[in-house]
Parts: C-alpha cells; sequence; structure tokens
C-alpha cells in the first residue's frame, strides 16, 4: 500500500487519568487545547470535529463531537460522533481520517474523554431485558471481570500461563507508568502486591484487573500536505487503521455475550477477531510485526496483554509467557508493549482511550515521551477490543 | 413451598426433566442458535431466505465440557438481584458438544473454581437464581455430569 493513504499526526494531548469527578466536557475541551497548541494551531483552523461517544454521562456524551465543538465555541466546522464501546475513540479517528482522505478537509480534531463511575461497570439504567448487556447482569451477574477471568483461565489452561505471569504484566506496566504524566497510578507495584490484592473474579485479583477513570485524549489531524505547508517536513503519520469486524462463526466468547457462534456447520475462520484486527491493519501498511518498535495493547486485565502478544504477532500461540519473561516487552526490550504504563497505570475512560493510545504512540515517534522513551522508535502499532464485536488496530510510522 | 417461575421466559426448558437450553436452528443450513435468533440466520454462507422462516424453534443438547470458568467474589450491581448478604457464585463457559456453542451459566451452589477444570463434562439442570415473598425464580445452571 502506497503511502498517499497517510495522514498527519499533528499534535496530541490529554487531560491526566484519574477520579476527578468533575464533568467529562472540561476533561476533553484540556486534552483539546492541548492538542491544538501542540499542534501549533487554533480551534478556528479545525474544520471537522470527529467525537467519541460516552454512554454514561447523559445526552451530551451520545454527542460528544457536538458537545465540544459548542464547548470550544461555535465555528461553523462539521461535525461527527462515534460509539464503538473501547473503540470509540478509534472509529473517532478513523472518521476523521476518512474526511481528509477523501479531501474534504484538511484539519480535524478528535476528541473522547469520560467521567467513569465507582466499581464495577453496570448496564444503561431501566428494566431493559431485550438488551443483552441489561440480561447478562441479570441472568448470570456476568460482570466485565467475570469474561476477563474466563479468558485468562483459557490461558492457564491451554498455555500453562501462571499467577506469576500475569503478575509480571502489572509489575512491567506500572514501572512503565511511573514518569507518565498523564497515568493515574504512578507508583511501584510488586508481585508481592499483586498477589496480596483480593481476588475480584478467580483467577484475576484486584491489580490484574484495569481500574474505570476519568481522563480525556485528544489529536490534530491534518493531510500530509497541509502538515508539509505549515512547516512539518516529517510528521508522525497514521499509516493504516482497522476496525474490521468479525468473522463468523465467532468462537471466542466475549462480553457482554451469552454465547459464541456455533461452528457445527461451519468451520471457526483461521483469524480470531482479535488477530483479525491487527492483521487488516498489517495488510493494509504493507508492513508486519517485525517492523513495529512498539505497541500499545489493551491489557483490560494482565492477562489480556498476553493474548494480545500472540494477536498481534509477537510471537506464536503460547509463546506469550516466554516472550514476557524474556524482557523483551520491558522498556529496553526487543519491542516494548505499553510504555505509557497501558491500562494497568490508566484505568479505562473508554472514549478517551483508543485515542490516547495513539497520542502516546505520537510521542514515542517524536522521541519525546520523558521518562519511558522506547530507543529508536519509528513504527507503532495500537490495539484495543471492545463490546459487541468492535475493536480497532491503528499503525502509526515516522 | 414458593412457586417456581423461570427468571426468562423461553430461554430454557425443563418440561421432561431434562434442563435444555431453547434456541432456534436455520432448517437451510443447519447453524443452531442460542440465544434465541428469529431474524434471520446469521451464516453468511447459508443459501436460506435469511428472512426469519427459516429458522425454527430447537431445543439445544444439554452436556458439554468446561471451556473455562471464573467466580464472582463481590456483589454485582443490579439488574443482578443478590440475596443480602452477598453469595459468592460460579461461572463456568461450556461448550455443547453436539452443537458446538460456548454458553455461559452459572454452577449449581457448592460447585465452585476447585471443583471446576477446563475439559471436564459437564451438564445442564435448572437452579434457582434469586427469590422474592412470592416466588423462587429459576435459571439454567452447569453441574458435573452424572
Amino acid at each position: 500500500m502506497t503511502d498517499d493513504r497517510d495522514i498527519a499526526v499533528l499534535g496530541a494531548g490529554m487531560h491526566p487519568w484519574g477520579k476527578w469527578g468533575r464533568n467529562f466536557v472540561e476533561y476533553g475541551l484540556a486534552a483539546a487545547r492541548a492538542a491544538l497548541a501542540d499542534a501549533g494551531l487554533t480551534w478556528p483552523d479545525v474544520q471537522y470535529v470527529a467525537g467519541a461517544d460516552t454512554i454514561r454521562n447523559g445526552y451530551p456524551g451520545f454527542i460528544a463531537g457536538a458537545t465540544f465543538a459548542q464547548a470550544l465555541g461555535w465555528s461553523g466546522a462539521r461535525v461527527s460522533s462515534a460509539y464503538a464501546a473501547c473503540a470509540s475513540g478509534a472509529q473517532a479517528i478513523a472518521n476523521a481520517r476518512a474526511q481528509i482522505l477523501a479531501g474534504l478537509c484538511d484539519v480535524a480534531l478528535v476528541v473522547g474523554a469520560d467521567a467513569a463511575p465507582k466499581g464495577f461497570f453496570k448496564p444503561v439504567g431501566g428494566d431493559r431485558p431485550d438488551d443483552p448487556d441489561w440480561l447478562r447482569f441479570r441472568l448470570l451477574g456476568a460482570t466485565n471481570p467475570i469474561y476477563f477471568a474466563l479468558a485468562a483461565r483459557r490461558r492457564m489452561a491451554l498455555h500453562d500461563a501462571t499467577l506469576d505471569d500475569f503478575a509480571a504484566v502489572k509489575v512491567k506496566n506500572a514501572r512503565h507508568g511511573l514518569a507518565n504524566p498523564n497515568a493515574r497510578y504512578r507508583k511501584e507495584v510488586t508481585a508481592e502486591d499483586v498477589a496480596e490484592s483480593a481476588v475480584v473474579a478467580d483467577p484475576l485479583r484486584l491489580l490484574d484487573i484495569c481500574a474505570t477513570s476519568d481522563g480525556g485524549a485528544a489529536l490534530v489531524l491534518s493531510s500530509v500536505d497541509f502538515a508539509r505547508r505549515h512547516g512539518v517536513a516529517d510528521p508522525v503519520r497514521v499509516a493504516a487503521l482497522s476496525t474490521v469486524t468479525p468473522t463468523f462463526p465467532k468462537t471466542v466468547i466475549d462480553l457482554p455475550d451469552f454465547a459464541t457462534d456455533s461452528a457445527m456447520t461451519v468451520p471457526p475462520p483461521d483469524r480470531p477477531f482479535r488477530s483479525a484486527l491487527p492483521h487488516a491493519a498489517y495488510e493494509e501498511a504493507g508492513i508486519g510485526p517485525e517492523d513495529l518498535s512498539v505497541a500499545e495493547v489493551y491489557d483490560l486485565s494482565t492477562a489480556l496483554e498476553l493474548d494480545w502478544y500472540e494477536d498481534i504477532g509477537l510471537c506464536e500461540p503460547g509463546g506469550a509467557e516466554d516472550l514476557l519473561r524474556s524482557g523483551a516487552t520491558t522498556i529496553g526490550g526487543r519491542i516494548p508493549v505499553n510504555p505509557s504504563g497501558g491500562l494497568a497505570s490508566f484505568g479505562e475512560a473508554i472514549p478517551a482511550q483508543a485515542i490516547a493510545q495513539v497520542c502516546e504512540l505520537t510521542w514515542q515517534l517524536r522521541g519525546r515521551a520523558e521518562g519511558r522513551q522506547v530507543e529508536n522508535a519509528r513504527t507503532g502499532i495500537a490495539v484495543n477490543q471492545g463490546l459487541f464485536g468492535h475493536g480497532s488496530a491503528i499503525i502509526t510510522t515516522r | 413451598m414458593k412457586e417456581r417461575r423461570p427468571a426468562v421466559e423461553g430461554w430454557f426448558t425443563d418440561a421432561d426433566g431434562t434442563t435444555r437450553l431453547l434456541g432456534t436452528r436455520c432448517s437451510s443450513c443447519g447453524t443452531p442458535y442460542f440465544p434465541r435468533n428469529e431474524l434471520a440466520c446469521r451464516n453468511p454462507g447459508c443459501t436460506g431466505p435469511k428472512d426469519g422462516s427459516e429458522l425454527a424453534e430447537y431445543a439445544l443438547s444439554s452436556r458439554g465440557t468446561v471451556w473455562s470458568y471464573a467466580d464472582a467474589r463481590y456483589k454485582p450491581p443490579p439488574p443482578y438481584v443478590s440475596p443480602d448478604p452477598f453469595v459468592p457464585y460460579t461461572i463456568a463457559a461450556v461448550e455443547l458438544t453436539e452443537e458446538r456453542i460456548v454458553v455461559l451459566g452459572q454452577t449449581v451452589p457448592g460447585v465452585g473454581v476447585d471443583d471446576l477444570e477446563v475439559g471436564m463434562e459437564v451438564e445442564l439442570t435448572t437452579g434457582t437464581l434469586y427469590e422474592d415473598d412470592e416466588a423462587e425464580y429459576t435459571v439454567w445452571m452447569w453441574r458435573p455430569a452424572r
């Protein structure tokens, strides 16, 4: 694939993750201003605003694009809002990218922000017996950590992963996040800390599972031509963006489903959903996992980070534990994973998270990720997966 | 004794003494579905009419092997109806041997993570999910195969 499908990342900005207890608009606005300042542009330069929706903050959350555009001051910019669960931010980026590549605009602003409730995520309120997300709580008590724990237990049975391996992921990511000013948790965690934390959903403990956070992230994207005219000759580029859906039959149980598809009449696909996402992005970018210098993966749980190593092709299925133990995925290793500190250090601010991943890749590829820089980072991937067959893989290059 | 009512209508039956999940099955390509799919067969390769007329009610088989399992040590938020005090429960993901569908279900009380293993044979039964002054509300549950 030629690089006439590239777009430039001119600016990246975040509001620090935490539990601040304020309105999500404030986080998005702060992130947007930071991204604009980073790009050396002002709000009136933006022709298109792509918002990533939060469904937990009332109607303004469902129309995040317009909410942020109004907060920045109506400017006549065109607008879109996207909801795709954990991949909402990636879809907002995809919307902006399509506008830029179609030549419909030069400069786009992508914003996602969330204010998350305490404790378990719960379904949207009211009696909703036709909503599978409501029913899984009602009929099963299947919280998100239950699904994470099912995947973790499966990994232990199939690939002999141990609780020590899971803890080692947390220890690594906590160390990576220490110097990240936008991370919520900036504290060393030991394997003993993980082992002593309460079991939430066996085999996973509290410190294996990502928290829910407040936060905001934004990107200023442009055509590569505009970037050059703007004086940025060698911008970080988005080279590929995949939001593929699963292929029938989907035989891996994911939240919020009660059951998988049946594999009785059609054999399962060669590439299960989570590996199909990055595969499509690699094809689009014309590169492979061997070209990566850094990866941000969606570590909803420590165990899930290990699954991602295989899904993005860093190793063969069953090889993730060895790869982790070798130190390859630690900063300083062959292919550092989650140098930002990952969800382990951030907690999840759903619509902001996929955007935050690209912010981190941008800073890494510029060589400006202070205290957590991956040496000579040239190519990065960010992957995530959310409810209802959503997910994304984004490749950035420089 | 309190009346026993299913916590959800039309998702399972134990009318003949064996608990079975109620789904649908495509008469054109044979693909079974649970929960019930009445809209259209979702197999992209199926050549049926895909207007729902190809889907007929189908009771799934009641045995399978454990794909994975986990437990809940903390009270989940509503709409889960929890006893007070909260009682931890275990959930198994089970691959039905015949239909090759992985289905989630709570395990019967007394069967916890220490009693389960990936690959072990289990079967369906009916158990109480929650109760109120009027009735016990039932749901499908997994137990070790007998």
